[in-house]
Formats: structure tokens, sequence, C-alpha cells
């Protein structure tokens, strides 16, 4: 349960391995111990994470989860509720994806819109599922500013990124009064494994600042957050920027 | 409009689950309320209860969310409030467990019977009186409510009816008192009521400058008196901190009442004068409209005052003459944090006291007490030891304040009581009560499906 003063006892991460899960788990862990299951495929790093976490006070679960296997979200939310109600998930699998190779490459856009938007609406729909059953949680679905306004550069992935960020933002309002609450986080170019070798862009973050802020907008009942915060009022003016200049915008 | 799938199902009687709050108004989760009137009603929610269980519901004073059970079924026995048996002579009467404390007062009072134990409010209910083994300014004489119940009669999870008490089923009585509704419902209690030759208390006022003197004058003369508790200001630093006002008092002989009283000693009466509306933004209650109401209140409080009569209501139940006073806290709600720290730990209690002053989270009035001997209860609170309980308004900052403070308390061999929580880390409750082993191998047996839980028990993992 999610106590009066906002403090969480049980943690799922849903892409348990990627840079802002483990942060955000860290983050949590600063507070308190608490309870946390890692959902991702059975890989060395996943193990390596879940021995990081104990080691920093957690009570570490792990499940197997993999976006492109249809049935893994029902299986993957059983297995992790069984030992006790989740608090809080965090929706954070996804991937970037080479903008270059999906202009050409029908199969690869159909894997990251498998992996981007139909598994997170999936599991979005099991989890929310669940909540609703145990009456209380909070989802938090890891969304992006790329699907704001698509751009030329990457707007396959910012396509997949719209997608779910419309399908949470309005299952938070399906779910009003059920006791579950959804937080959709926007976060700009985050330095991360995800964006390795990639020159960051203006208003970058890190992992920990994302993590900041999941951890904030939880404990505040928050339905929308960006990180850095400015990146709210910087991707509202693009949005209205004429598409003649949108478009030679070096983004 | 298309029709709208409903956000939370519905039950096969078509009700939707209603949001429930503890008295601190924080963390409300929704459950499907059972107004219940006897057994029977009891039993048929009972036989529909699966997956998230339920839990017995009084009238939530209990501040945190030891009577929510998100997902579930909440019992609501206030409507089980009759009085099935009366024993002058002995000064006994058995009720069911939803009569409220306020009642037994307007029908007993009168008859020369007060009961045995009373928090600061009397809307409570005798069966959330004992799930939460209550205690009241007498804990150092009369001990906590449920040493004064003769035996209850408790519906457990395989439907069965068990009389328990200090001498049937100790450890499944024992279990209950102070077990927070976890090993089933409380139906029906057998009270020792305290006999009464009057509705007035004796009552004796000392204001003391700071924290040692009250110490002090708690330890040389709380024996000599049947009640005490002593006010502190929480917001006076250096010098005056911890000053305080101290009451003590006991029931008055008719003798002692002043002639046009005595004709009718026993009159009784109280009523909720006036109601707090709904309508208190967050941060109302800060440090300056804090400061200024504590130095009216002390500076009003009599210097020494002795034998001064006051009216039951007055003496024990103040913050009772306005209802709803939990709004004033404002729509985030505010938390109580009460603990206890053995004798000769009073360093601890000091530092407590001094952390909350001087974070600036603004509490009005801090009550300090001392706790006589404890009793079997494997999850009740009074132990011996000095009781500090502060109501403090929701501010960010707050939980790692009091999670720090909980260490220090811990360390001591001290704790925290489950009525007021609503944020304590499960690890740290665990060690405060050491016999939550037993009190679990209580429930496994009467409850091995955990049918009976609570918001309070998945917080805890109780």
């Amino acid at each position: 349960m999610i106590d009066a003063l906002g403090s969480v006892g049980s943690l799922l991460l849903v892409g348990g391995t990627s840079d802002i899960a483990v942060a955000t788990a860290r983050r949590y862990l600063q507070e308190r111990p608490l309870r946390v299951v890692l959902a991702a495929r059975d890989t060395e790093r996943r193990s390596a994470v879940a021995g990081q976490l104990r080691a920093a006070g957690a009570t570490v679960e792990v499940v197997d989860f993999d976006a492109e296997d249809r049935e893994s979200p029902e299986r993957m939310v059983a297995e992790a509720t069984a030992g006790g109600d989740v608090d809080v998930a965090l929706v954070a699998f996804g991937l970037l994806g080479e903008q270059e190779q999906l202009a050409h490459d029908p199969d690869a856009v159909a894997a990251l819109a498998q992996v981007n938007y139909v598994a997170a609406v999936v599991v979005g729909t099991v989890l929310a599922e669940r909540m609703r059953a145990q009456g209380h949680g909070t989802i938090v679905a890891l969304s992006s500013v790329a699907g704001e306004r698509a751009r030329a550069s990457n707007y396959v992935y910012g396509s997949t990124k719209a997608g779910m960020d419309a399908f949470y933002t309005g299952l938070a309002d399906s779910v009003a009064g059920s006791g579950v609450s959804v937080l959709v986080v926007r976060p700009g170019f985050v330095r991360s494994k995800m964006t390795e070798g990639l020159p960051a862009a203006p208003l970058a973050t890190t992992p920990e600042a994302v993590a900041e802020a999941v951890v904030a907008g939880v404990r505040k009942g928050r339905h929308t957050v960006w990180v850095p915060g400015a990146m709210r009022w910087v991707m509202s003016g693009l949005r209205h920027t004429p598409r003649a200049l949108f478009r030679r915008l070096p983004l | 409009m298309p029709d709208r799938t409903p956000a939370v199902p519905l039950d096969a009687a078509g009700r939707s689950p209603e949001p429930l709050s503890g008295w601190g108004r924080t963390a409300p989760t929704p459950a499907l309320v059972d107004r219940v009137h006897d057994e029977a009603d009891v039993r048929k929610v009972l036989a529909e209860a699966r997956g998230r269980g339920l839990v017995a519901r009084g009238l939530a004073r209990s501040y945190g969310d030891a009577a929510q059970n998100a997902g579930g079924h909440v019992l609501d026995m206030t409507g089980a409030d009759r009085v099935l048996d009366v024993d002058l002579a002995a000064a006994e009467v058995e009720v069911e467990a939803g009569i409220s404390l306020d009642r037994l007062m307007n029908l007993f009072v009168p008859l020369g019977m007060f009961v045995p134990v009373t928090p600061g409010t009397r809307y409570v209910t005798v069966g959330g009186a004992i799930a939460a083994d209550i205690h009241g300014k007498n804990h150092h004489v009369a001990g906590s409510f449920s040493q004064h119940v003769q035996w209850l009669d408790l519906l457990t999870a395989d439907g069965q009816v068990h009389r328990v008490g200090p001498d049937q089923d100790p450890d499944l009585f024992w279990a209950t008192a102070g077990g927070m509704g976890l090993t089933g419902v409380i139906l029906r209690a057998r009270v020792r009521m305290k006999p009464i030759e009057s509705a007035q208390t004796l009552v004796d006022t000392d204001r003391t400058p700071d924290l040692d003197s009250l110490m002090t004058l708690l330890t040389e003369t709380d024996h000599l008196y049947d009640y005490s508790v002593a006010w502190i200001d929480c917001v006076a630093k250096g010098a005056r901190m911890g000053r305080s006002v101290l009451t003590r008092g006991r029931f008055a002989r008719r003798d002692e009442l002043p002639a046009r009283k005595q004709a009718d000693p026993l009159r009784y009466s109280q009523s909720v004068k006036v109601s707090v509306p709904d309508v208190f933004p967050p941060g109302l209650l800060n440090v300056v409209t804090v400061s200024a109401f504590n130095e009216l209140w002390y500076r009003k409080s009599p210097k020494r005052k002795r034998d001064q009569l006051q009216s039951i209501p007055t003496f024990f139940h103040p913050l009772d003459g306005v209802g709803a006073w939990n709004r004033i806290y404002g729509p985030r709600g505010f938390v109580q944090y009460q603990v206890t720290v053995p004798f000769g730990h009073e360093e601890t209690m000091r530092r407590v006291l001094e952390r909350i002053s001087s974070s600036g989270h603004a509490s009005f009035l801090a009550v300090l007490k001392r706790f006589g001997e404890g009793n079997p209860g494997m999850l009740s609170y009074p132990s011996p030891g000095w009781t500090l309980a502060l109501d403090i308004p929701v501010v960010s900052g707050l939980a790692r304040l009091l999670d720090e403070l909980d260490e220090q308390v811990v360390e001591v061999g001290g704790r925290t009581y489950l009525a007021k929580d609503s944020r304590v880390r499960p690890e740290l409750f665990a060690r405060m009560y050491p016999r939550l082993e037993e009190f679990r191998a209580v429930r496994a047996r009467v409850d091995p499906d955990g049918v009976f839980t609570s918001d309070l028990a998945r917080r805890l993992e109780l």
C-alpha cells in the first residue's frame, strides 16, 4: 500500500533492466527498503540488476517478460502479483530503433511498433485490470517528448510513443474513482544505454532526474510530468510551430 | 452519450465501492460497504467476501487505514448497537460491538456507571475499542479497555462464533484485543463498567514551564489521581520548550458536590455545538497561526488550581464539542504521531519533541501521559513508559522525519500505535512488537486464508 505520506511498499518494473527503471528503484530505496519485482527477459543484466538492488536493500523478485510475446503480459502480471499487491508499476520498456533502417524496413517498423506500442498497451490493460481489482495502485508509463510532435529524424519511434501516451492518458481518466491512478512521464533526451553514442539534444536529462520526477509525481498524485519541467513549455512551443518552419528545425 | 464502462465493477446487488479513509483523511481506498445489523448480516457478507476479504469498521476514528480494505468488503458495524443485558449490581453491561461509548454514557451515566476507559473522543465503538485496545487518562491505574472485557463473541473465518476472554481461549482473546479486526468480527462483548456517584469530576490543573518540570510532577503525583494527562505546546522553543498544562482528576463523590447539584448528581448531557465545514485550504495551520493559538491556550489556563468541578465532556472529550474538527487540516489530511518510550529513556522523548518542534511542521498541542503496566495483548500498544501524541499536517519531508524518529524510538524499545498509524515502516513495526509472530500464529489458526484483512494489514504485512 502507498501510505499516508506517499511512501511505497512494492514496485514492479516492467522492462526492469532499463536505466530509468533501475534509477527509480534506487531512488525509492533511498527512502525505505521495499519489494521490487523485476520483469524482464532472462539475461545476465537482469541478474546483475537484481543483485545490485538487493545490495541496496530491496527484496527482489524476478519474473520473465518478453515484449515480443503476446502471451507474456498476462503471465508476467499474474506472477508479479502472486506475492502481494503491487503499489507502483513502472512501464519502462521500449526501443529507440535506427531511423535510417526503419525508413526502409517494414519488418523493423512492425517489430518496433509491437514492442513500443502493442506490448505497452497490452501491459497497461492487464495492469489496470489487476489494480482495479486490488482497489489501489499507480501505473507509471514512460512516454517521451518525441510523441508530442513526430519529427523527420525519428517519426517511427515518435509515433509509437504518441500512441502509448494517448492510451495511458485516456486510461488515467477511465480509472478515476477506482483507487487506481496513472502517471504519464514525458522525458526529453535521456543519457542512457538506449541513447548511447547519440549526440545529446538540448535540455538533455539523466535517468536519475527522471526517477526523481517519477517519485515526486507518484507522491503528489500527478497525471503528467515532463522531465525536465521546462520541456513542457518547449514542446508547447514546438507543437504550435508552423510546419514549414518545424520541418527545417535541426531536431 | 454511449454507456460508459464504470471504472470499478459493481457487485451483484448493483452497489459500487465507496472511498473510505480514516480520521486523518489520508490515502483513501474504495471498498464495498456492508451496513450490518446483526450476526446474520455479518455471516452473509462473510460468505460473499472472497478474494479481497473483509474488515469491520466502527466510527472510523482510527487515524490511518485500519478500517479500510481496498477492493474488498468493509462492514459498517454501527447499526449493530443494541444493549443485550445489564447487571446493575455488578456494574456490567453486555452490548453489541457497534454501540458507541457516547451511547453507553448517555444510557448508563444516569445509572451510576461510567465506561471503564475512554479515549479523547467518545465517538468510538466498543468493537473498535477492543480491536485497538484503546487507553485513556486512567491507564496508569486501570489499564486499557480490553482489561475490562469479561468475554467477547468473535465470528471467525470458518463461520464459528467463539466466546473468548482472559480465561477462555486466552490466545485468541489477546490476539483480538489490539488485533485491529484481523482475527474476525467482534459481535458482542460483556464489559465491566466503572461505578460512579456523580457525573462530575474534581480536577487539579497545573501549568509547568518546561518538559523537565512536567515529567517530574507527573512522576511524583500520578499515583494520587485516577486520571491524568498533559498538553504540551510543541511550538514553543528554547527555555519554554515543553511548557504544558497538566490536568489530573477523579470522579467526585456525591457529598463533594455543591448542594444544588446533589439533588441530581448523575445528570449528564453533552452535545456537538458546532461542526467544522469542509472548506479549509491546505497550509492554514502553520507556525504563525499555531503559535498564536498555543500562546492563548497556555495563558488562559490557570497556573495552579485545585478541586475544580468539571463535567465529563469538558474533562474527557473537549474536542468532541466541535464536529469534524479533522477538516481544519485541509484536503491533504494529517497524521497523528504517537509513540511510547520506556521509563529511563526520557532523553529520547525529549529529542522526538525537539525534532518535531524545530522542523516547523506545526502541530497544535502534543499530549503526554505516563503509562502503567501493559497487558498480554499481542499487538496491544501501552507498555510502561511515556506516551506522546501529536497531530501533524501532511507536508513534504514528513515521511523522512518520522522514519528517523521511529528509528530512535525503536532503538530504546519504544513503539508506535496502530490505531494512529498510517505510515510506519513494516520492518520497524516488527521490531516494535516482538510478539507479532505469536499474533500471526493465532491468525493462521483461525483464518488460514487471510479472509480478514485491511489496508493496514497489507501495508504492514501483518
